[in-house]
Order: structure tokens, then sequence, then C-alpha cells
């Protein structure tokens, strides 16, 4: 997607926020006892407040309540929506607008409620559901994507308010490699790291020193020049001698980018790139972090060191000086 | 005594598919496509082309595009590397062959599903060792994958140095969607940019915004070269190629030459200039008008010193001055350009170059234009091309 098709989508799915998904519904049954003893057995919980009559009656309610965890149970859909699908909602119509648009994973990645009143057998709850907020493009662990929240709110039979519940569900693009896998909620949540340089033979040795803390900067062993980066032969005097001096990471910004779009996984954003030249004299592309954007400017004075940027990788990042 | 290739050759047909994000054929289709138009435009049968030439990083080889097409004997047949660095060095390969005889009839050809298929601006990343994914890994950790960001590096530093702004780069950016308000074929056609807009558009990577960035196009365009002495029989004026080079310096990386002594002068497009002008015979003061590369519109403004159209760091006066519009000095990619025609990796700009020497341009300059100066990509490997009139 480029950033006009991007903007053209946002605006497609930002048209859902605050969309009604259902309007107000009572749930097919009252608050019930027997619903409330299945659940508080499956969930384990003993409360006598939920399945104790007697007990309760001796309470300063008088009488049972349903857990108020078990809001959101009694307007949910039974046996048809498994054997007929679900009727099309706002909801579906707008996951089926990413899913179109290649954001085809779905992780549900919380769910909050918040209870204002208690119910007990007998009564009814109502439920009405509406597309709350849509995020921003987010780089996420799973992939690019959006979050999306829908709200729903819950009544009595009287009209009061029961509670609210938002579920936040992040829509993302599967990377390749994970496309193909199963999405299981419970996979293994690994965290994207930097993309690493392949090693080779005229770079490894590079590599594997900034693993070890430090910058080396390749040196003709016949001429001196230095250079970087590596290659195997030196341009001035065609000599395949070489070694290498630790560089003291002490620089000067000789032009930087600041990286707004689009955001890659792994990396931390705000994210700057600058060409430095270090004191050695040679150049070397590398970020710039400890201060704000806005201050980081051509011949800005910069001091390096290596730094573990994420679970694999080491780079060497300039700070102020 | 070497051989000169001033007016050896001619360009006599270009063909091209339409434009569009998502063609729905293969590239080898839309390769076929463009071949056949070209060779209709010239007027001669896809039988005669003998030598074929293509951009390494074009999918379809030589040999599929010549049982398509149903091209006969190939005597001739190359690739050139380095993206849109390629475009002009394709028109190279044909020229020295017809000049050396090797060849009578050559197209070059770029045709690619930019948008639904693989897409340039995804960046780089793998696991295979070659010299080529060793240099983009100096820059992909840190997290420069795109070619804006490659490029944003040296347009901030030049930018820096000559008191160039946003809006600078917005007049460019106008200044070629104005052109593809007229064009049929343009993604810009019908569609005015203004620099409220521009100004607001999303920013990428600093100081490039969207409307900095070229398309993503799918389609195909063909270019069909054969000697002056033919090109005067066949249906179309033929272009004459007055000067041809391609052009590398040292230092040279693809895109990220950050280790030259300075980062705001475009060495290898200098060189290039250097070469087309003196093979020509020809100065800047000769150029009517221009399709110079445009991946980004800082580009453009950079040339226009390369190719001494002005001082350096004065570039942007020129542009300031409406030197690109219609009625400016230089009236350049008068088609839109890859920002606002579409992006066939330059081809495309190699082709309007021919129209403007026939006279038939949607962006056609009211004064007499004698000779086109065509360039290839920015920052890469390059090359510089002078059509002229016959
Ligand atoms: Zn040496």
């Amino acid at each position: 997607m480029n950033t006009e098709e991007q903007r053209t989508f946002e605006e497609l799915i930002y048209s859902y926020v605050g969309k009604q998904v259902c309007p107000r519904t009572a749930a097919k049954d009252a608050v019930n006892e027997a619903m409330i003893r299945h659940w508080a057995e499956a969930i384990g919980d003993r409360n006598p407040a939920y399945t104790d009559p007697e007990w309760a009656a001796q309470s300063s309610r008088g009488k049972t309540i349903a857990p108020p965890a078990m809001m959101y149970s009694w307007g949910q859909e039974g046996f048809p929506v498994v054997a007929q699908g679900r009727t099309p909602d706002a909801q579906s119509e707008l996951v089926e607008k990413f899913n179109e648009n290649g954001f085809f994973g779905t992780l549900g990645t919380n769910v909050k409620q918040e209870y204002f009143k208690e119910v007990s057998p007998g009564d009814t709850v109502y439920m009405e559901m509406v597309v709350d907020n849509i995020s921003e493009q987010k780089a996420t662990a799973r992939g690019i994507g959006y979050f999306f929240e829908t709200l729903a709110t819950f009544s009595d039979q009287h009209g009061d308010e029961i509670g609210t519940q938002r579920f936040r569900v992040l829509k993302f693009i599967p990377p390749a490699e994970q496309a193909a896998a199963t999405e299981s909620a419970d996979s293994a949540l690994e965290v994207p790291t930097r993309i690493a340089s392949p090693r080779g033979h005229d770079n490894k040795w590079w590599w594997d020193a900034c693993d070890e803390g430090k910058v080396l900067i390749q040196r003709c062993r016949d001429c001196q020049t230095l250079r970087h980066p590596p290659r195997p032969m030196c341009g001035e005097c065609q000599s395949m001698q070489w070694d290498s001096i630790e560089s003291a990471l002490a620089g000067e910004v000789l032009s930087f980018t600041e990286l707004h779009h689009p955001k890659i996984p792994g990396y931390q954003y705000p994210l700057i790139c600058a060409v430095i030249k270090l004191g050695e004299g040679t150049n070397l592309v590398a970020n710039v972090v400890g201060c704000e954007p806005e201050a980081v400017h051509i011949g800005m004075p910069v001091q390096g060191k290596v730094e573990q940027v994420d679970e694999k990788t080491m780079l060497p990042q300039f700070y102020p000086a | 005594m070497p051989i000169s290739l001033k007016d050896e050759a001619a360009i006599a047909g270009i063909g091209l598919t339409e434009f569009s994000k998502n063609s729905g054929r293969s590239e080898l289709q839309l390769a076929a496509e463009c071949i056949k138009a070209a060779c209709d435009d010239a007027g001669i049968s896809p039988s005669e082309i003998d030598g074929l030439v293509s951009y390494t990083l074009d999918s379809t080889d030589e040999i599929e595009v010549a049982r398509a097409v149903g091209a006969n004997d190939l005597t001739m047949f190359s690739r050139i590397n380095y993206g849109g660095g390629a475009a002009v060095g394709t028109i190279h390969q044909a020229t020295m062959a017809i000049a050396t005889g090797q060849a009578s009839t050559v197209v070059c050809w770029r045709a690619m599903n930019g948008r639904s298929g693989k897409r340039m601006g995804q960046g780089v990343s793998g696991d295979i060792t070659s010299s080529d994914l060793v240099h983009w890994s100096w820059y992909t950790p840190y997290g420069m994958l795109i070619p804006g960001s490659w490029i944003a590096m040296i347009a901030n530093k030049y930018m820096h140095n000559y008191g160039v702004t946003r809006e600078d780069l917005g007049l460019v950016a106008i200044s070629q969607r104005n052109y593809a308000l007229n064009n049929p074929r343009a993604y810009g056609y019908g569609k005015p940019l203004s620099m409220d807009e521009y100004m607001a558009s999303k920013m990428i990577a600093e100081p490039l915004c969207l409307y900095d960035f070229c398309q993503e196009t799918d389609g195909g365009c063909a270019i069909l070269i054969t000697s002056a002495e033919r090109a005067r029989d066949l249906k179309q004026k033929p272009a004459m190629i007055r000067g041809v080079c391609q052009a590398s310096t040292r230092g040279q990386e693809q895109m990220t030459s950050y280790y030259r002594s300075e980062l705001t002068s475009l060495p290898e497009m200098e060189l290039a200039a250097k070469l087309v002008y003196e093979q020509a015979g020809l100065g800047p003061h000769d150029i009517d008008a221009a399709c110079l590369y445009d991946a980004f519109t800082s580009e453009i403004i950079m040339q226009l010193e390369s190719f001494g159209f002005c001082k350096e760091g004065e570039g942007v006066e020129l542009v300031r001055e409406g030197g690109l519009d219609i009625d400016g000095r230089l009236p350049n990619n008068t088609h839109g350009g890859l920002i606002s025609e579409a992006y066939i990796h330059g081809m495309n700009n190699i082709a309007e170059g021919v129209r403007l020497v026939r006279g038939e341009s949607t962006g056609q300059p009211d004064k007499n234009v004698e000779h086109v100066l065509v360039s290839s990509g920015v920052g890469v490997p390059t090359g510089a091309l002078i059509l002229g009139k016959d």
C-alpha cells in the first residue's frame, strides 16, 4: 500500500468509528441460576454470593447476584451463529475491509470491563455496541496493523446501566513466514528485531567486533589508508593486506534523516539515521539517539557507543557530545 | 580511430502500455505489448528485431520476449544494472550495437508490475550474502530500508548548504503535476496539486514527503532504435541520438555514496554531462527541454547544476523563476515524469524525450525544441542522452 492508498484506506476504516454494531437488544434468557451455576463451576468461583441462595438470603443483598464478569455472556449468540454464521454488522464489515487490504491477522489484545450495578436472577440484561475507536497505523510485535475497539454498554430492564465492556482487537499484516502458520492465540509473541546484516568474507569481522562493543575501521597495511565500508582490496595501492583500528566514535553529523513512514517492526521511533564523520576521518552511517529529533542538526558534535538495541542486535549509537 | 556514436542511430518508435496500479497481466505480456506498439509506431514487423536490451531488474528474459513477439535471429542482447540508472544505459547499448554493425533493429524495454507485483519501495532485506546485500546492510540495521531514506540523506545536506526549502521541492512537484494534468496516460491526469496539499502531505523520510516521491506503476515502455539512415525511411520523424553515455565515478555506491568528500553534488551526473555534451558537440545552452530523472523532487534541482544549466547551488533559483514550466528556460518532464505520469524506471522519460523532438507532447512548449536531454537514475551509476531533430 503506498501512502496515498493508505490514506484512502484509513478514510474508509475511520468512517466506521461511531457506527452501531448492534442496537439495544435483550438477552435471550433472563438472568438465571442455572447459567450462573455453569459459569461459576467452569471458572471455579465458589463465591456463595453467586450460587448459595440460603447464604445470600442472610447477606446484605438478601439474594444471589450474577457474577459481574458474566455481563457479556448473557447476550452472546449460541448455536445458531455456529450453524448459520454471523449476521453481517458494522464490526464484521470493518473486519472484512481490513482483510481485503491484507490485514488478515487478528489478535484480541484485551478486554476491559467496568461494573456499575449488580443483577440477580429474574433481571434482563440488554446490550448495545458501537465501534468506539480505531488507532493510527502501528508497528507491533505481530506486524504493521491497527487496533480497533468496540464499546458494549449493558443495562437492565429498568434502563439502568450495569456496566461497559471495551474489546480491543489488533488487525495486522502477518509477516510472510507466519502467514502460513495457524493463528493460535497462545503462539509465542516473538518481538521482532532489527534486520541483521548478512555476514560474508568481507564484512563478518566488522560485525563480530561490533557484537563485542567495538567499531573498527579497516586500514591498509601497506599505505595505511583507512577505508569504510570494508572491502578486500585497497583502492589506493591495491594491497590486500589489511588490519584495523578501533574508532573512538567521536564525530560530527554530516547529514541526517528522520524516518517517519513506514514504521518498520523491530525499529524504535522516532528514528534518526545520520552520516557521521568520525574523528579518524572515515564516515559511518548510524543512529543518533539521546535527544529530541528536532535537536539533531548538521554539524552537531556526537559521541558514539556500541549498544544493544534489541534482543539480538549490537549497533553503534551516537549521542549529543 | 574510435567510432563516434553521434547521429549513428535514431529512435524510430516508442511503445507503451497503459499505466495503472494493477495491470492484471504478466510482465512478459506487458513487455510484448509495448514492444509490439513500438514496432507499430515505427512501421516495422517485430520479426525484424535482432537486438534486445533491458534492465537487470526486469523479470522477463530476452528470449521469452523474442518468442512472444515473433522475433527471429538475435545478434545482440544485454542487461544494465542499477535500477533506474539503467534507463539511458539501454539506449547506449543499442546505439553501440548499431554503430558497430552488431545489430540493425534494437528494442530497449522495461515492463513491470511495479505496484501490484514487486514494489521497488519495499526496500531490502535477506539472508543471502552477495556484495549487493552486504552493501545495503551498512544501512538496514539502522532503519534505512527504502530508497527515500537513502536519498533523503543527500537531499538534507544539499538543502542545508544552499538554503533550499520544502516549498522549493513543492514547486518541482507542482510543475510536473501541471504537465500531467493534460496527459491522459498520467497518474496526475486531471488531478491538480496545490502547495497547501503538498505541505500538508505525510512526511516519509525528512525532508522528503509523499509528493516528493515518484509513483509506483504497472506498465511497460519500449524504445526502438535503428540506424539513422534507416530511421529516415520509417513512419515517424527520427529522434536522432546526438549523444549517449553511461557514467559512474570514484567512490560510487548505489544510492548511498556517503563516503565522498562532498555530499552536495552528483559526481556521476557531472561525468555523464561532460561525456554527453562532448559526444554531441553541444552544451547546456543548446538544450531546449529535458526529462531529468525524477524518482525524487530534490534530484531535479541537483541535476540542473550537474548539467550546467546554472552554477552550483543555484538550481533552486531556476526552479523559483519557473524555469521548469512550459514557458520556462528548460521545460522539464513535460509528461509529468516519474512523479506524476508513471514510474517505468525512467523508460517513460525517454519516450517523452522522443515526443518532444517530434513535437507531439501533451506538454509541448511553443518554442522550437531542437534538442532534449534525458538522464538516468540519480545517486546510482547513471547515464545521459541527447535527442535531436534530424
Ligand atoms: Zn593501500
